[in-house]
């Protein structure tokens, strides 16, 4: 029997917008996890090079705050600079994330996320680690 | 999850989920639906979603959905709810990330046995002035001055260049302009969103459609409106852009506090809301009216490319090929409006998500010609199907918040239907239908394929017989432009 990662992500189904559960063992590969969901839902391709990096730095009520605007800064920097992030260094706290993001140019994107939404967003603790379900506005 | 025998039957168009049907709603759940659409509705969170609206401090009884519902988030598609503007709250998610989505229709005198050998021209040149497509910029790059221009001037802002006439703004809906905007509201983020994507019609389901007048229902007011069977006429189905979608994710994100701060207990933390009369509630509507004035100059300018379009095509060809404005409608909005309630007005904030206002004859607002007739209702449908035009009444007016519906409604949803149907094959069934076909992405196609969504001549039968809207006209596509 195959074992279940201990991190990923997966589109579930919705009828007008897009969903993806996600889980972790822990708090920044969730986010790194989420970044990465909504990166392939999109269908983005980013190119080898230039390598860039964004320093990142958010404030906000909670956990689930800080998962909304991180990856809504992404969506921003998707449509303001063309630029798509694979690797990403996060810290959190209660109340602010600090994450430095590598990644490049957008070669490829299928359909653009209008915004991340706070639909009944909750991260769950598991018996693996982490769990939640993202809803986009496609 | 809500049962069908939770919900109660008023007549065959109009159910009713009771307020007491959970602890914490605040008003009954108003449904304008067939038994076969409310049995596809329970297939999904559309009803939960309802109920979920129903809990927003200072709601009024009843919130009310739409043939064309679909499940959303926090607040269902095709939902109206009404909040009281002396102790009510308003919600930006109950508006929508793309403020001002909402339709144009223009219409020709070209008759479509003359204009038929020349339709995939005329899809190649709309195609190439108007642009599409993902983050598309546009010919109007605008500095931060005159994007300001464009949130407190709306359509107005095109008139001025003369990219408009008064005609098209006199059959806009507020005049293309809300009072009250404030472009101050708006996020830095927003303005670089907004300055280079005026103009452009995006992507998702948002496109251009050149339409043939099939069949009028109502001559007098398919009179009024200038439109006559065989004829060729053009919608516009855009909104905001990026710009919106910006303000609305600032103000969804910023209001998580707002709740704490006045103790606003919500089942979905979507719904966050402000008291209209709060600092934090008045920076939300002048930020979102900011929005809904770009959405309406973003169609004006649709349409003046539109117009060159149809210029370049047919000069020459056809004696008049002038498009005139039928009418230019929000369906995801939140305006201040008094209504009858007990017999008495009251003011209140209406949100509608992907509903339209349908307001009834007589209303001080409407063109002259329009007045005594209602408010016209654009209400496109799915790719190859139709799409009609329709009339508020008085029962709208009484019954739904001066609303009805704004579409076909989606059943499939976007991965099952990119899983079953292939982009390539729907865009040649199309054009053998003889509907032109074009798309910036195939895959975005299969999304938006006709049975994706519901029979929107079913949607329109039902808000017919409701009696929440008349109809006008049934339009035939010829022609789908697609980003």
């Amino acid at each position: 029997m195959n074992e279940i990662p201990s991190s990923g992500f997966e589109e579930i189904r919705h009828t007008a917008d897009w969903a993806l559960r996600v889980w972790a063992s822990d708090l920044p590969t969730l986010f790194t996890q989420a970044a990465q969901g909504m990166y392939r839902l999109e269908g983005v391709e980013i190119a080898s090079t230039p390598r860039v990096e964004r320093q990142i730095t958010i404030k906000g009520e909670d956990a689930e705050s800080l998962l909304v605007a991180f990856l809504n800064e992404l969506l921003y920097l998707q449509e303001t600079e063309q630029l798509a992030f694979d690797t990403f260094q996060c810290a959190i706290t209660n109340h602010s994330l600090e994450i430095k993001a590598q990644g490049g140019p957008i070669r490829h994107l299928n359909k653009a996320i209008k915004a991340v939404t706070f639909h009944n967003l909750s991260i769950r603790t598991t018996p693996q680690g982490l769990e939640t379900t993202l809803t986009f506005d496609v | 999850m809500v049962r069908l025998q939770d919900i109660r039957k008023i007549n065959d168009y109009e159910w009713e989920i009771p307020a007491t049907y959970r602890e914490d709603m605040r008003a009954s759940v108003r449904l304008f639906v067939t038994r076969r659409l409310l049995e596809a509705s329970l297939e999904d969170l559309s009803l939960e979603q309802a109920i979920n609206a129903t809990t927003l401090p200072g709601v009024v009884d009843p919130v009310v959905v739409m043939p064309d519902m679909h499940q959303g988030y926090g607040f269902p598609i095709g939902g109206v709810a009404a909040t009281r503007v002396s102790d009510g709250v308003v919600s930006p998610g109950a508006i929508g990330y793309d403020i001002n989505c909402g339709v144009r229709l223009l219409a020709s005198q070209i008759p479509y046995e003359q204009a038929e050998p020349h339709l995939d021209d005329l899809a190649t040149a709309l195609n190439r002035y108007c642009p599409s497509g993902v983050g598309t910029e546009g010919e109007y790059r605008l500095s931060h001055e005159e994007l300001d221009q464009v949130c407190r001037l709306g359509a107005r802002w095109a008139l001025k260049r003369g990219l408009a006439s008064e005609e098209d703004l006199r059959r806009t809906e507020e005049g293309g302009c809300l009072e009250g905007a404030d472009p101050a509201k708006v996020s830095h983020k927003a303005k670089e969103r907004g300055r280079t994507q005026l103009g452009t019609l995006g992507a998702g389901n948002h496109f251009l459609e050149v339409d043939i007048i099939e069949q009028v229902f109502d001559p007098e007011a398919a009179q009024a409106m200038g439109l006559h069977e065989g004829n060729l006429a053009l919608l516009i189905h855009c909104g905001s852009r990026g710009f919106g979608h910006q303000i609305c994710t600032d103000y969804v994100q910023d209001l998580q506090s707002a709740v704490k701060k006045y103790g606003i207990r919500l089942p979905d933390r979507e719904l966050v809301c402000a008291p209209i009369d709060s600092p934090e509630g008045r920076d939300y509507l002048a930020a979102m009216r900011a929005a809904a004035n770009y959405a309406f100059c973003n169609r004006q300018l649709l349409a003046h490319a539109a117009r060159r379009a149809f210029e370049e095509v047919f000069a020459g060809k056809v004696r008049n090929w002038h498009l005139h404005q039928v009418y230019d409608i929000a369906h995801n909005m939140g305006k201040i409006e008094t209504h009858l309630v007990n017999g008495k007005p009251l003011k209140v904030c209406v949100h509608r998500k992907g509903a339209t206002r349908a307001f009834g004859p007589g209303f001080a607002e409407l063109p002259e010609e329009y007045r005594p007739l209602g408010q016209p209702v654009l209400v496109p449908g799915s790719m190859g199907t139709a799409s009609w035009v329709l009339i508020g009444t008085e029962t709208s007016m009484q019954r739904s918040w001066g609303s009805t519906c704004h579409g076909a409604g989606r059943v499939l949803s976007r991965h099952k239907a990119k899983k079953e149907i292939r982009g390539e094959r729907l865009r040649d069934e199309l054009e053998r239908r003889g509907i032109h076909v074009r798309a910036g992405s195939m895959s975005g196609l299969a999304e938006e394929a006709p049975q994706a969504y519901k029979d929107v001549d079913e949607v329109v039968e039902t808000v017919a017989g409701a009696g929440i809207a008349r109809k006008v006209a049934r339009l035939r596509p010829v022609a789908v432009i697609k980003g």
